[in-house]
């Protein structure tokens, strides 16, 4: 079921691309294939490089050879107009790619003497489309007619019939018309041309120009509605569109480091979320280009490609300047990992910043990009309209899956929490760069404002800028305040110094107690010795006293067995008791 | 290339070839698309105003763009019948079935041309 429907859509309009970057894009594959499309604008705004390219991609790209009828230009002249462009006309002329006709008019050698018809045209363009089997034609413009041909009655109902006999032959047509007042074209081709029109615009405001494009109608098909604005450079055409507006992106679990560790601490440990649109704003000062340039080295660092946007300082500048704090940027230019696109602000509309940097961005495929600062566009339109852009820059970056980190210049009487581009609610991730001034000085704080999907730290820190690049600190947090700076520094030191003292304090009172506690033991010691030699003296007395008694009995024995008296049982139990002891001994 | 060109010359003798064309100070070419009404009526037309101002004198070469298409292209023309008299310079150019006889006639210089020649009424074939 399905298929059978795409068939039928399939059949019901074929497009052929116009190879113009895109284009092709707001088209939905380009320009109906075999009828006519009018391409209308006003002078110089691109219509006949349009067409041209169109035929040119198709020769060189799409395999389809294609006739340019020219009513302004001679061939020459057009073949010189695109050589700046790179292609080369006359070869694909010689290999009959290409045909180039330049229908001259010349009212003035004209009489008109009767009835005629255009049948002349129409032999000349089909015999060019049959030389090389044209699939695609051209006739730019083709209002050379009105003004060439007297009978204005006669040219258009002779156009009516072109535009019948070119649907029949089946070749894909573009006609370009200059505009005209009140009405797309001066001679109101658009009623011949019912399929699909293109107008181009080239638009001054405020003194700055910018190229749009727009698809009043396309039947049969849908197509982007807005008007798109497309650059006109040394590659021709190109329409960088945002048409995306749906919240579809994938979001990417994978972290990042923001190349200052205490940073990535204070983001739950990792850093930011690939893909996350981060904002950093503060005021004039306060170190946002070092953050940026940091994140920038550190991306660089890790192989990865970096696009830096500065509408403030050149690339030399800002290489010069950051190596004033250890970032040797000039290295990553070098190996081809970043690269600066550096323009002022006002030197083109808002459109346009856009077109280029989403044209820069799809040509260098960045890991990250930086907008350094966003507010440089604030001047370029009015807040809505910047802030419309900002977020369809932020949507593409993130259909990409590119980190994005925006720095933000708030104006000195809003609140650091203000953003003046107003997009605070659009980025995943808000850094808040603040003075901090206390004390007659001011210092640099760094926090968190937010940062979507992780936890994260809701501390401030100071952030120093120092000779190995951006360092942040804890501030300060004591009994007289947050403190910052030389202040911190004061308060640390003086910190520290009744530390080290309560720290000797505690150290004495140790070694009196150890004093004491050897004092003490000494006493004991003495004191057990005096025990022990009274002890020794009263052992030594006691024996002495005992051995006196048994040389007292022993010889009261010997006086008894002398005199040999009767009590043998009684002394000899004590002699034979003496005896052992004196052997033993 | 030249024989391919159909040729339509005023007076039937003086078709061939030869010496005679030197002498012919009239030479007008013709571009049709094709034996369309137009065309036939732009060539009688035309004969018919040779006939009168310009008999024996003058030439007439007819281009079919639809049998030679590389010439329209060559001959930068655009609307048909056109026809060109390249002979007398500068080169002329008119468009149209040539029905509208007094802007032929001031539009070729024909009156002031030819002398002992009267212009006198042409009625138109169409």
């Amino acid at each position: 079921m399905k298929k059978s429907k795409a068939k039928i859509q399939m059949k019901a309009l074929q497009k052929s691309s116009t190879g113009i970057r895109g284009l092709d894009e707001i088209t939905g594959g380009g320009l109906p294939t075999g009828r006519p499309t009018l391409i209308c604008g006003g002078t110089g705004c691109g219509k006949t490089l349009l067409a041209m390219e169109f035929l040119l991609h198709g020769a060189s790209e799409f395999g389809e050879p294609g006739v340019f009828m020219a009513f302004e230009e001679t061939a020459e002249e057009l073949t010189q107009n695109v050589m700046a462009l790179g292609f080369d006309l006359t070869n694909l002329v010689a290999r009959k790619q290409l045909r180039l006709d330049y229908v001259r008019i010349d009212r003035s050698e004209l009489e008109e003497t009767g009835e005629y018809d255009l049948e002349g045209l129409f032999v000349r363009l089909g015999h060019a489309i049959d030389s090389i089997k044209a699939k695609r034609v051209v006739l730019d413009t083709i209002e050379g007619l009105f003004a060439g041909l007297p009978s204005q009655a006669i040219v258009r109902a002779e156009i009516r019939r072109l535009f019948r006999w070119l649907k029949e032959r089946k070749v894909t047509v573009i006609m370009t018309g200059e505009r005209g007042e009140g009405m797309l074209t001066r001679y109101g081709l658009e009623e011949y041309v019912s399929d699909c029109v293109i107008t181009l615009d080239h638009r001054v405001m405020d003194q700055v120009t910018t190229r749009r494009m727009r698809i009043v109608k396309y039947r049969g098909t849908t197509h982007g509605t807005n008007e798109y604005p497309f650059l006109i450079d040394q590659d021709g055409i190109s329409v960088w569109p945002i048409t995306s507006v749906q919240l579809r992106h994938e979001a990417s679990r994978e972290r990042i480091p923001s190349g200052i560790a205490r940073l990535d601490a204070m983001l739950g440990g990792q850093g930011y979320y690939r893909g996350n649109s981060i904002l950093m704003s503060g005021t004039a000062g306060t170190g946002k280009t070092s953050v940026a340039a940091t994140f920038a080295d550190a991306t660089c660092r890790r192989g990865e490609k970096c696009l830096y946007f500065s509408f403030e300082e050149s690339p030399s500048q800002i290489m010069r300047n950051m190596e004033s704090i250890g970032l040797k940027l000039d290295q990553w230019e070098k190996k081809g990992r970043l690269q600066f696109h550096t323009v002022r602000a006002f030197y083109y509309g808002l459109e346009m910043h856009l077109a280029q940097m989403i044209k820069a961005i799809s040509e260098f495929e960045p890991d990250v990009v930086i907008v350094d600062p966003i507010s440089g566009l604030e001047s370029t339109g009015n807040t809505l309209e910047v802030k419309a852009a900002i977020m369809r820059l932020m949507d593409f970056l993130k259909m990409k899956g590119i980190t994005a980190l925006l720095t933000d210049l708030t104006v000195g009487s809003n609140a650091p929490e203000t953003s003046n581009s107003d997009v605070t609610s659009l980025v995943d991730t808000w850094l808040v760069l603040r003075d901090l001034e206390l004390n007659g000085e001011r210092n640099r704080g760094l926090h968190v404002l937010k940062s979507r999907g992780m936890a994260n730290s809701n501390q401030v820190r100071e952030f120093i800028l120092s000779d190995n690049g951006v360092q942040l600190k804890d501030v300060y947090i004591g009994p007289n305040g947050m403190l910052t700076g030389s202040a911190r520094v004061a308060e640390e030191s003086r910190d520290r110094a009744q530390q080290v003292s309560r720290h000797e304090d505690v150290e004495r009172q140790q070694l009196a107690l150890e004093r004491k506690r050897t004092a003490i033991e000494a006493q004991i010691m003495a004191l057990r010795a005096e025990f022990c030699a009274e002890e020794a003296t009263t052992l030594r007395i006691i024996n002495q006293e005992q051995q006196h008694k048994e040389s007292l009995v022993f010889a009261e024995e010997e006086m008894g067995r002398s005199r040999q008296h009767d009590a043998v049982k009684q002394v000899e139990g004590v002699a034979h008791k003496i005896g052992m002891k004196v052997r033993n001994q | 290339m030249k024989n391919k060109i159909e040729r339509a010359n005023g007076d039937g003798s003086a078709g061939q070839n030869g010496p005679k064309e030197k002498k012919i100070a009239w030479d007008f070419r013709l571009y049709i698309a094709g034996p369309t009404l137009k065309a036939v009526s732009a060539l009688n037309n035309l004969k018919n105003i040779c006939e009168i101002h310009l008999a024996g004198h003058y030439r007439i070469e007819v281009v079919d763009l639809m049998k030679h298409p590389q010439r329209a292209e060559d001959d930068q023309i655009l609307a048909v019948p056109t026809l060109v008299r390249k002979m007398p310079g500068p080169q002329r150019r008119m468009i149209g079935n040539l029905s509208n006889l007094d802007r032929v006639v001031a539009g070729l210089d024909l009156h002031c041309e030819i002398d002992g020649m009267n212009p006198g009424p042409v009625r138109p074939s169409i």
